[in-house]
């Protein structure tokens, strides 16, 4: 009852906060490229209540937009598929929402010690790991393929606006998103396949778990870390690699014919995508939610001939893990939208030239080195 | 005759150019660095608020409501019909407008004067004339193709937004209510009605050009 009730809670909470931030990065992306353009950004929309007047520099255009897109006309093209057209929003937004239910947000709560310090027998007792919740809404077996395999779900949507439009332009943006999302879905999961090598494990809590005691993947899997950044960007179709929606080539893409909220889930969709993408990178590569040189009792630092050992009661741990967790995810969000306010739309042959012959053969390399670096390691030791 | 081949040389590329990482974290610096810059002078209070003083100086961008950049005098605007001195339209109904049209959007019926007016059989007038401005394209070739600058585009405003598609359909009251950027309804080309002494037709019949 214990495990429904928490697990129920945290499905609320994930899938409403990432509800939400779509239109908090909207207005994040607005803002930030506004800043970086010498630009002033929106600051026009007021709430006034009396002489009180709200601008939150230009929060409240989100709201805005949000009443907009909810009264607008719902118009549909009169040919094409009507069903697929209803569903290809809902089939691109979902699989976004799915990715972060197996992302570890924090460590285990255990409610009944939330004052003591952290005592690795907890989680052994019976008694104290029933009534303890794990920060992740999914501990399942097989974490990243779990995650590879809804990302790959992700690009029916787009291929299915694109068919069911009825519109020239909506088909080749869903043909182009297709193609470019299985390109590179394909050097995606090669690039993590080293990591998976040294992590020795598929569970995305075990990854966080091993990055905590040993050390953060970015510095195991530096080349891992680059493909994997650039075909997370790839796979939410936003610029650079923004060809199935670019403006000047195909009016909007697949989703072109879309209006009103329809068309908002998927712009909302791409933003949680960048979102999640930014999560499951600092889960992978970033230590998850620790915090540097900090453990489940406390701060631990041993390097350089100081010894440092100051713990804290597990809440604070727990906390600080989730601030630390919440503010990698902000700080990659921000370098993605930053990349794509500085870089250009490559071209599509660019496109593809680059997931099948820059990035297959390098992850595959990547995969080669790491074993091999592995293989004497073992040998060595064993 | 053997043509001349001109070798052209490669630029030259570094790996760090041809690998793209490099330059993407130096251009990522650039904007970062800007960014930076524009927040901190945000923040600071700097930059004087755009909302409560859109015309303040140090405002690098076009505040639009209370400042708009000007349009050129033959910028192609929303259509008009003009009048003639009598207040009619000065169209002609000869569809010369309907037919250059590529977006097919405007529509004319052309109607014979009343009996007794000096104009029947002289030239028709439009009963209707509908333009939809959603399927206008805006190319103008309306308005080269008027032979009595009967049409003109020089309003100097664009379409007003609507909610309902059928509001951007601008039948021959709305046309005609449409002033000119400077506010008149006429042309400023001289029209001569029929019968009219000083017609340069007439001068040319009687040999006195």
């Amino acid at each position: 009852m214990f495990f429904w009730i928490t697990s129920a809670l945290k499905v609320l909470v994930a899938v409403g906060f990432l509800a939400q931030i779509g239109a908090l990065l909207l207005w994040v992306e607005r803002k930030q490229s506004a800043m970086m353009q010498s630009r002033i950004g929106p600051n026009r929309a007021t709430i006034k209540i009396g002489s009180l007047e709200i601008r939150a520099a230009g929060l409240v255009h989100s709201i805005a937009d949000g009443i907009k897109l909810v009264w607008k006309a719902d118009w549909e093209p009169t040919g094409g598929d009507h069903f697929l057209y209803r569903l290809a929003p809902i089939a691109a937004i979902v699989p976004a929402l799915c990715l972060c239910a197996v992302i570890p947000f924090g460590p285990t709560v255990y409610v009944d010690h939330v004052r003591d310090l952290y005592d690795p027998a907890w989680a052994t007792d019976v008694a104290t790991a029933a009534r303890s919740i794990p920060l992740q809404i999914a501990n399942l077996d097989v974490g990243v393929l779990f995650i590879f395999a809804i990302a790959g779900a992700g690009v029916i949507g787009a291929a299915l606006a694109g068919w069911s439009s009825d519109n020239k332009f909506s088909l080749m943006g869903g043909l182009r998103a297709a193609s470019q999302m299985v390109s590179y879905e394909v050097a995606m999961g090669i690039s993590l396949v080293g990591s998976m090598m040294i992590f020795q494990t598929v569970r995305l809590d075990e990854m966080v778990t091993w990055q905590t005691q040993h050390c953060w993947g970015i510095f195991v899997q530096p080349v891992a870390f680059v493909l994997f950044v650039t075909a997370a960007i790839a796979e939410t179709k936003r610029v650079p690699f923004d060809t199935p929606e670019g403006e000047s080539e195909l009016v909007a893409g697949y989703f072109t014919e879309y209006a009103g909220l329809k068309m908002g889930m998927f712009a909302s969709g791409e933003l949680v995508e960048v979102c999640v993408s930014s999560a499951l990178i600092t889960t992978i590569f970033l230590g998850g939610w620790q915090f540097p040189f900090v453990q489940l009792t406390g701060l631990e630092f041993h390097y350089f001939g100081i010894n440092v050992s100051w713990h804290w009661a597990h809440f604070i741990v727990v906390a600080l893990g989730f601030l630390t967790f919440t503010l990698k995810c902000v700080v990659l969000i921000f370098m993605q939208l930053q990349v794509r306010w500085t870089l250009p739309r490559f071209r599509y042959d660019q496109i593809m030239k680059l997931g099948w012959r820059m990035l297959l053969p390098a992850a595959l390399l990547n995969v080669l080195v790491t074993g091999t670096v592995l293989l004497f390691l073992n040998s060595s030791n064993g | 005759m053997p043509g001349k081949t001109k070798v052209l040389k490669k630029p030259s590329r570094t790996i760090s150019d041809q690998s793209y990482v490099v330059e993407v974290m130096k251009g990522l610096g650039v904007t970062l660095k800007h960014f930076f810059q524009g927040t901190a002078q945000m923040v600071s209070g700097n930059v004087p608020d755009a909302v409560k003083n859109p015309l303040a100086e140090g405002i690098a961008t076009i505040s639009y409501p209370e400042q708009k950049r000007p349009y050129a005098e033959r910028w192609r605007g929303v259509h008009r019909l003009t009048h003639r001195d009598d207040g009619s339209p000065r169209c002609v109904a000869c569809l010369c407008c309907s037919t250059a049209c590529p977006a097919q959007c405007i529509y004319i019926k052309p109607g014979e004067y009343p009996e007794g007016d000096a104009r029947r059989g002289y030239e028709r007038y439009p009963v209707e004339f509908v333009i939809d401005e959603l399927r206008c394209i805006f190319c103008g070739f309306c308005v080269e193709a008027c032979p009595c600058d009967a049409i003109r585009m020089d309003t100097g405003v664009h379409v007003t937004a609507f909610e309902v598609k059928s509001d951007f359909v601008y039948d021959k009251d709305k046309l005609m209510s449409i002033v000119s950027q400077h506010g008149t309804q006429n042309s400023e080309n001289t029209r001569h009605e029929p019968g009219d002494a000083g017609h340069p037709g007439i001068d040319r019949l009687h040999g006195g050009h």
